[in-house]
């Protein structure tokens, strides 16, 4: 049958907008159709469109209806899931009127639908999951009041400090008594592994490539100012993807960690450039996996691979960069990992600490205890389920992983039971600051046992602004696109980012965490050293999280 | 905050004199508890300091368990010391205060000195936990030349309690603590001075660092490194860990407990171990407000403290007597006649340190090594 005439089907094969995850909002009150915000937004979820109208209306003493039919100007939001509106709010930032809005909808099908053509969905950021983080959870209980007054913040002297590399046990330290005084005994063959005092704070590993220009520089300026204008021993994670070769061979190396991934990419550049360093990194980090995505490689898409980081990789342009999700050459942890912390340690003659970076996972104490065994290694990094990343599969982001505060605790426990606990130290990563309590959430850490911890995601919000958050805002870190130019390469879209202001706020960043960490450690009586397993500080309102982490319960 | 007083002499005095300097500084403590440690004993035990002294309290149960014990693993009873109580109101008698004097079992007359007093440590270990859940055996000390005396109560009135005054009970080097009752229940164990393998140690103030310290200790591999009941007890297990296990000169206690910066270790000769040190023991630096006093093997006595310490202790008295107090009016009830001006106050820098027989004073410098 015929459908009848002017009966046309309902827009069935469409979505509606409740099925997407914001919704903009836009008031033609106060939209001049400027345009800016269509121009802006980085998946064209608005476009500026014409609607006709009916408008009725009646002059005179008596109602006369009259009708009349207008041509109007509108922004509108698309109902194609391909340029679904993110809710990054860039239109709202350039809007001059106020006009537009991204509004969250809880009640979207987002997942459903993100899957075209068969692939899944991907994306950077972090796992999209607002609630409160175990690490948001534990407070410092332990106060000292009347029997031991607390220090003064403001007036005492503090040394927040930790050691990166492999410490010796004392009983192992090559010394000998001349004179009723110790010296080093030169003749003993007893190899001292190097050690650095660093700053407790780190920044993890983001990759040149991964970040725009301004955004490594900035992060890199800043880290680089805290080490010689404050005296903060900051160091900073290099990411896979080597660095620019100007760093390799400048003083400025020592503040950074150079990371070996599976992609070796930027490799041959740092090998060649070793002859010419004048100073040695901070560290080497082998990485194994990654908090966000365990189990995965890294990813730089192809949109993201222009000149400048296809030279430092050594690679062509425009084409997907993926390191596979193991190395190559790892055949067993036993025989891999130690040839890998081996090999690293030789080209720098031994005098560089190198340590692999795992994803937090219940396996993570058998790796644990092979490095106990091996007096090369210089640490292990574990990075809980909610570290960052810039490209990985939604289902990698939001349903794998292991949280950061038992997996950090049992490793430390088990450390202890060793009598291993001041030999490797353990740097705690993944979700640390996820709320914004950087201080808090790594001075908890360090009670559990962490010697240092590591933050990506929380210094790209701190220091440039990034839109994302845990409702999948933004989030578009693996398109090239954008909106604040932290993740891209497009210099139409990184100059909006200025470096200068970035290595300002990392300043700002670091120098605020660490005022708040003393005023965490001086009324808890810690002044000289971290307070590194100092687990009777901390409380939990969670009888089972107590009870698992080994802490006090208190309500 | 406890009180704490020590004396060392080369001549033989009795406890009552730090009890008497105690009590002069009564309104830092709440008479919750005492605790005695004498060393280079006089009186009856003088010429028996060859032989390790079990000191103790036990219940009727508990000595008989006690001596089946120590005939089992061949200990034999050479001398036994009990004060003569002397009822007094509100302290409680418990049956049985001892100080026995055994001969080592006949397999281990030729071991090692160094053997000897692991199977001391053992042993008292053992008789610990045989009578620690019923309270049945407490066992301070097992050990040659050193008696250890604990109970709860008013210093003074304990003193009067055990006879202490009309007693014979005389050492050279004496260390009283009064007890002032904190973070835990009243429990003898808890109590200082604390003693083990010929280094005893007391402290006041509160140990923040207290868990990681002990896991670090409890980790070790020495199973003397257990008890802690009191968070005091760390400071003498790490003099014994870095004198005795690692073979530290004395000085480096203060390089452990309270390490220099990297960049205040320039003027040091020795700043390559100590870096080293600093690094490998780190998990020993006290980081809290505290000052301890303490004895090693060989009668040395000293003084150190945390930069976090409000109010130094003070070290002070005249050649052959000198006193190791945490208030000034202890010293001065204990070594009356001195030249005050001489009087020694240590800054966070600084280790007194008092050469066996009080012979000599030392104020070692950590900066300048
Ligand atoms: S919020 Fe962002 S994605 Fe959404 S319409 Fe505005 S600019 Fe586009
Ligand atoms: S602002 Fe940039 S870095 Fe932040 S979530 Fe969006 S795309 Fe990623």
């Amino acid at each position: 049958m015929e459908p009848a005439s002017g009966l046309r089907l309902d827009h069935n094969h469409k979505l509606s907008l409740r099925e997407f995850p914001y919704i903009v909002r836009w008031r033609d009150d106060r939209c001049k159709r400027c345009g800016q915000c269509t121009a802006v937004c980085p998946v064209k979820a608005i476009e500026a469109t014409v609607k006709v109208q009916r408008y009725v209306s009646s002059e005179g003493a008596s109602p006369a209806p009259k009708a009349e039919r207008k041509v109007i100007q509108i922004v509108e939001q698309v109902t194609d899931m391909e340029r679904y509106c993110t809710g990054c709010g860039a239109c709202t930032l350039v809007c001059p009127n106020e006009a537009i809005e991204p509004e969250f909808n809880p009640q979207n099908k987002f997942l459903h639908y993100k899957n075209k053509g068969g692939e899944g969905y991907k994306r950077g950021g972090r796992r999209n999951d607002p609630s409160i983080s175990t690490l948001d959870r534990l407070k410092f209980t332990r106060i000292s009041m009347l029997t031991d007054p607390a220090l003064d913040a403001g007036r005492h002297e503090f040394r927040i400090r930790t050691l990166l590399g492999r410490i010796l046990p004392p009983e192992e330290l090559p010394l000998k008594i001349e004179n009723n005084k110790l010296s080093i005994n030169k003749d003993s063959a007893k190899f001292i592994p190097p050690v650095r005092e660093i700053y407790p704070i780190m920044i993890g590993s983001m990759s040149i490539g991964a970040l725009s220009p301004p955004m490594w520089e900035g992060l890199a300026m800043g880290v680089s100012y805290l080490n010689e204008v404050e005296g903060m021993p900051v160091v900073m994670c290099s990411g896979e993807g080597g660095m620019p070769p100007r760093l390799l061979k400048s003083k400025y190396l020592k503040y950074f960690i150079i990371q070996i991934a599976s992609g070796y990419f930027g490799w041959d550049e740092i090998i060649h450039a070793l002859p010419h360093m004048v100073e040695d990194p901070a560290a080497i980090e082998i990485k194994y996996g990654q908090g966000a995505k365990p189990g995965d490689g890294g990813l730089l898409m192809a949109q993201k691979v222009l000149n400048l980081i296809a030279s430092i990789r050594g690679v062509p342009q425009f084409i997907d960069l993926a390191s596979p999700p193991t190395h190559q050459t790892k055949y067993s942890i036993e025989e891999a990992v130690a040839k890998m912390i081996q090999s690293m340690s030789m080209a720098w003659g031994f005098r560089v600490p190198v340590y692999p970076k795992i994803s937090g996972s219940r396996t993570a104490r058998a790796v644990l205890n092979n490095l106990a065994r091996n007096p090369y290694a210089a640490a292990l990094s574990i990075d809980g389920e909610d570290g960052g990343t810039g490209a990985a599969y939604n289902v990698s982001m939001d349903k794998m992983g292991h949280p950061i505060a038992s997996n950090l605790r049992e490793c430390y426990l088990d450390l202890v039971k060793q009598g291993k606990q001041n030999e490797l130290p353990l740097i705690a990563a993944g979700g640390v600051g996820k709320k914004g309590n950087l201080a808090a959430n790594a001075a908890a850490l360090i009670m559990l046992g962490a010697s240092a911890v590591s933050i990506g995601k929380y210094i790209m919000q701190a220091a440039a602004d990034c839109f994302g958050d845990e409702y999948n805002r933004c989030n578009l870190c693996n398109t090239g696109k954008c909106p604040r130019g932290i993740t891209t390469q497009d210099p139409k879209l990184y100059r909006r980012l200025d470096s200068d202001k970035v290595a300002e706020r990392v300043v700002e960043t670091f120098k605020a965490a660490d005022v708040e960490l003393r005023k965490i450690f001086a009324p808890m009586g810690r002044s000289t050293e971290l307070p590194i397993g100092m687990s009777d500080g901390l409380s939990t309102d969670d009888k089972a999280m107590a009870k698992r982490l080994g802490i006090n319960y208190a309500c | 905050m406890c009180r704490l007083a020590a004396i060392t002499s080369n001549n033989f005095f009795s406890p009552m004199e730090n009890i008497l300097a105690l009590e002069t500084m009564k309104e830092g403590h709440d008479g919750s508890g005492l605790g005695l440690t004498l060393k280079g004993l006089g009186g009856e035990f003088k010429d028996l300091t060859k032989y390790p002294i079990m000191s103790g309290i036990c219940s009727k149960k508990g000595i008989k368990a006690l001596d089946d014990y120590m005939k089992k693993n061949g200990f034999r009873l050479k001398h036994i010391w009990t004060p003569k109580i002397k009822p007094v109101k509100g302290i409680v008698p418990r049956d049985y205060y001892f100080a026995r004097v055994y001969d080592y079992p006949s397999s281990c007359k030729d071991k090692s000195f160094s053997e000897k007093e692991g199977l001391l440590m053992n042993t008292r270990i053992a008789l610990r936990n045989i009578g620690e859940s019923d309270e049945s055996i407490f066992v301070f000390s097992f050990y040659p030349d050193v008696i250890t005396i604990k109970e709860v109560g008013d210093p003074l009135e304990l003193g009067e309690f055990f006879g202490l005054d009309s007693d014979g009970l005389k050492a050279k080097v004496i260390f009283a603590q009064g007890r002032q009752n904190t973070n835990y229940q009243i429990y003898l164990y808890a109590c200082h001075p604390f003693f083990i393998q010929g280094y005893c140690s007391m402290t006041n103030g509160e140990n923040t660092a207290f868990v990681p310290i002990r896991e670090f200790l409890m980790s070790r591999g020495f199973t003397g490194y257990m008890g802690y009941n009191s968070d005091s007890e760390v400071f003498t297990h790490i003099l014994h860990y870095a004198s005795r296990q690692l073979n530290f000169p004395l000085i480096y206690y203060k390089d452990v407990i309270t390490p220099l910066k990297i960049s205040e270790m320039e003027n040091r000769k020795d700043s390559g171990a100590l870096r080293l040190i600093k690094q490998s023991l780190r998990p020993l630096c006290i980081d809290g407000p505290n000052m301890v006093i303490g004895f090693t093997p060989d009668g040395t006595c000293f003084m150190v403290q945390d930069s976090k310490k409000l109010r130094p202790g003070v070290v002070a008295g005249v050649k052959g007597k000198y006193a190791l107090m945490s208030e000034e009016c202890g010293v001065d009830r204990a070594v009356p006649k001195r030249d005050k001006s001489m009087d020694i106050f240590p800054m966070k820098y600084d280790m007194v340190i008092i050469s066996p027989g009080a012979e000599e004073v030392k104020v070692w410098n950590q900066l300048q090594g």
